[in-house]
């Protein structure tokens, strides 16, 4: 794929010994509302970190301030070494590329076809033609399942199918970070679990770095490489899921046993 | 609540500031992405057939009514000063200078103002807009730019058409109870025209779709608050594009008649 020259000169390209993902010490607020408390978050390549907590804990507004969407009050993000804090538009949308984001509602464009999603992010930062475009958009649909309704509107689909298309929309540009915002909420169990396996499936096949924000419990222990347990806009434990289950922490176990 | 009104007012005030601010933000944000490449040639295209060809009908539905109304009201009145042979230019000079513009643009701020306001709203509200920014594409280029340039281009064609609409079926009222052929009727209707009666009326509407197209969408991209927040961001574009407009216009006409006098 071959991707359109920017005059922009920002470093995207995984440099040896960068991490793909370092969070430190990052502050939010919203008003007198403090949403993250000096949050600290490392993904690994390949590694696929799940974040933990209850509502208005802060995770979605993690995975913003990740992105760009939101601009923290203090603390630093780095992508491959890059600080993305600060970064003007135009810089900020070059590491933007390099990243996935599959949204709660899976946030598909409702005027486009399930085709036209895909094919939406391809259109503009590659040169790929018609029928490359057509071949990758069908590519990558078949990743996620979805290469049958092409031609349908997000509003003709379920919800499950939703977060198919959005994730294959995600995957659209080969980013090197993939990041979920409740992937498997408002889903049946069936359909979660399926949602769960893709993920899996992807960081198998692809090596992707991963940074899962979820509720589901059970979802995280089968394909969370590490988790980490937001209480209060804090960081309360990050490490493998056997270490969360192991916590005598009150608040840890109340959470598991919530969510059980 | 006697004692609150000062805060009410102060909080009143510091929203309407506010209110303003952020617009002048908005626009020097749509203003870079309009001139800076690359630009969304499709999108375009797509916005001005919305805008411009879906609202053909109605303007010219408008004009036309407008044509009727203004020759069945002017002409009691103006055979009562023995000036009825003035009909055909108080139809054209009327549709031409005022009502085709300002009564094309109100249509244009309802059907318009609110579909913007709704669409950008719902995409708010539903991520969509995140969704574009997070794959690297600026909303402010793709959907901002695309409808205020598109609104900006289609209400000068658009009042063309409720013109001629209006003049048209005021000749055809007219030519039921007095029967005058077309051409004639454009005659004397037009004989003591001049350009500067004509243009600027007509592209003084470019302001007014600048203003549909610009508070819609602002409204519409700071949605807040789910549905109801869409509802109330649809309604908002429509009303304040509609007093924007009658606002502008009055500035316009004083401006027109300083600098293009007859």
């Amino acid at each position: 794929m071959t991707t359109k020259r920017t005059t922009q000169q920002v470093e995207t390209q995984p440099r040896p010994g960068q991490q793909p993902l370092v969070v430190t010490d990052l502050y939010k607020s919203f008003g007198s509302q403090n949403v993250l408390q000096g949050v600290d978050l490392t993904a690994k390549r390949g590694e696929t970190v799940v974040v933990l907590g209850r509502s208005g804990t802060g995770k979605s507004v993690l995975l913003k301030l990740i992105v760009g969407l939101l601009q923290p009050d203090s603390g630093s993000i780095r992508i491959h070494g890059q600080e993305v804090v600060g970064l003007d538009l135009e810089q900020l949308n070059e590491i933007r590329k390099k990243i996935g984001f599959l949204f709660q509602q899976a946030a598909l464009y409702d005027s486009l076809t399930v085709e036209e999603n895909v094919a939406f992010p391809l259109s503009r930062h590659t040169r790929l033609s018609d029928s490359e475009r057509r071949d990758r958009v069908r590519n990558l649909l078949a990743s996620v399942g979805m290469d049958h309704d092409l031609t349908k509107m997000p509003s003709d689909i379920s919800g499950g199918m939703q977060k198919r298309v959005g994730l294959a929309r995600a995957l659209a540009l080969d980013p090197e970070i993939l990041l979920f915002d409740e992937p498997t909420s408002g889903l049946d169990p069936i359909t979660a679990a399926e949602i769960g396996e893709l993920i899996m499936k992807l960081k198998k096949e692809r090596n992707l770095t991963s940074v899962v924000v979820t509720h589901d419990v059970h979802g995280a222990k089968s394909f969370a490489d590490r988790v980490v347990l937001l209480r209060e806009g804090k960081v309360v434990i990050d490490g493998p899921f056997p270490e969360l289950e192991r916590s005598p922490d009150p608040f840890v176990v109340q959470f598991l046993k919530d969510a059980a | 609540m006697p004692a609150r009104l000062p805060e009410i007012a102060t909080n009143w005030f510091v929203t309407f500031f506010e209110w303003f601010g952020e617009l002048g933000l908005f626009c020097g944000r749509v203003a870079r992405a309009i001139v800076k490449a690359p630009w969304e040639a499709g999108e375009f295209v797509r916005q001005m057939d919305a805008i411009g060809s879906k609202s053909f009908p109605l303007v010219a539905l408008a004009g036309a009514a407008t044509g009727v109304v203004l020759s069945l009201q002017t002409r009691d009145s103006l055979t009562r000063f023995g000036a009825e042979a003035m009909l055909p230019a108080v139809i054209v000079f009327s549709l031409i200078k005022e009502s085709g513009p300002v009564i094309t643009a109100l249509i244009v701020s309802g059907r318009v103002g609110a579909g913007i306001g709704a669409e950008l709203g719902s995409m708010r509200v539903t991520e969509q807009i995140d969704a574009m920014e997070v794959s690297a594409v600026d909303p402010y280029k793709f959907l901002v730019s695309t409808r205020v340039l598109a609104c900006v281009l289609m209400l000068p064609l658009l009042t063309l058409a409720a013109d001629f609409s209006g003049v048209f079926l005021g000749w055809i009222s007219s030519t039921l109870v007095h029967p005058i052929t077309f051409r004639l009727f454009l005659h004397n209707g037009l004989k003591n025209a001049a350009m500067s009666d004509f243009l600027p009326p007509t592209c003084k509407t470019a302001i007014f779709g600048l203003i549909i197209g610009i508070v819609s969408c602002f409204q519409g991209m700071r949605t807040r608050g789910g549905t109801a927040g869409v509802g109330r961001s649809a309604t908002s574009s429509v009303v304040l594009s509609s007093l924007f407009i009658i606002v502008a216009d009055v500035i316009l006409v004083r401006f027109i008649q300083v600098f293009f006098p007859s």
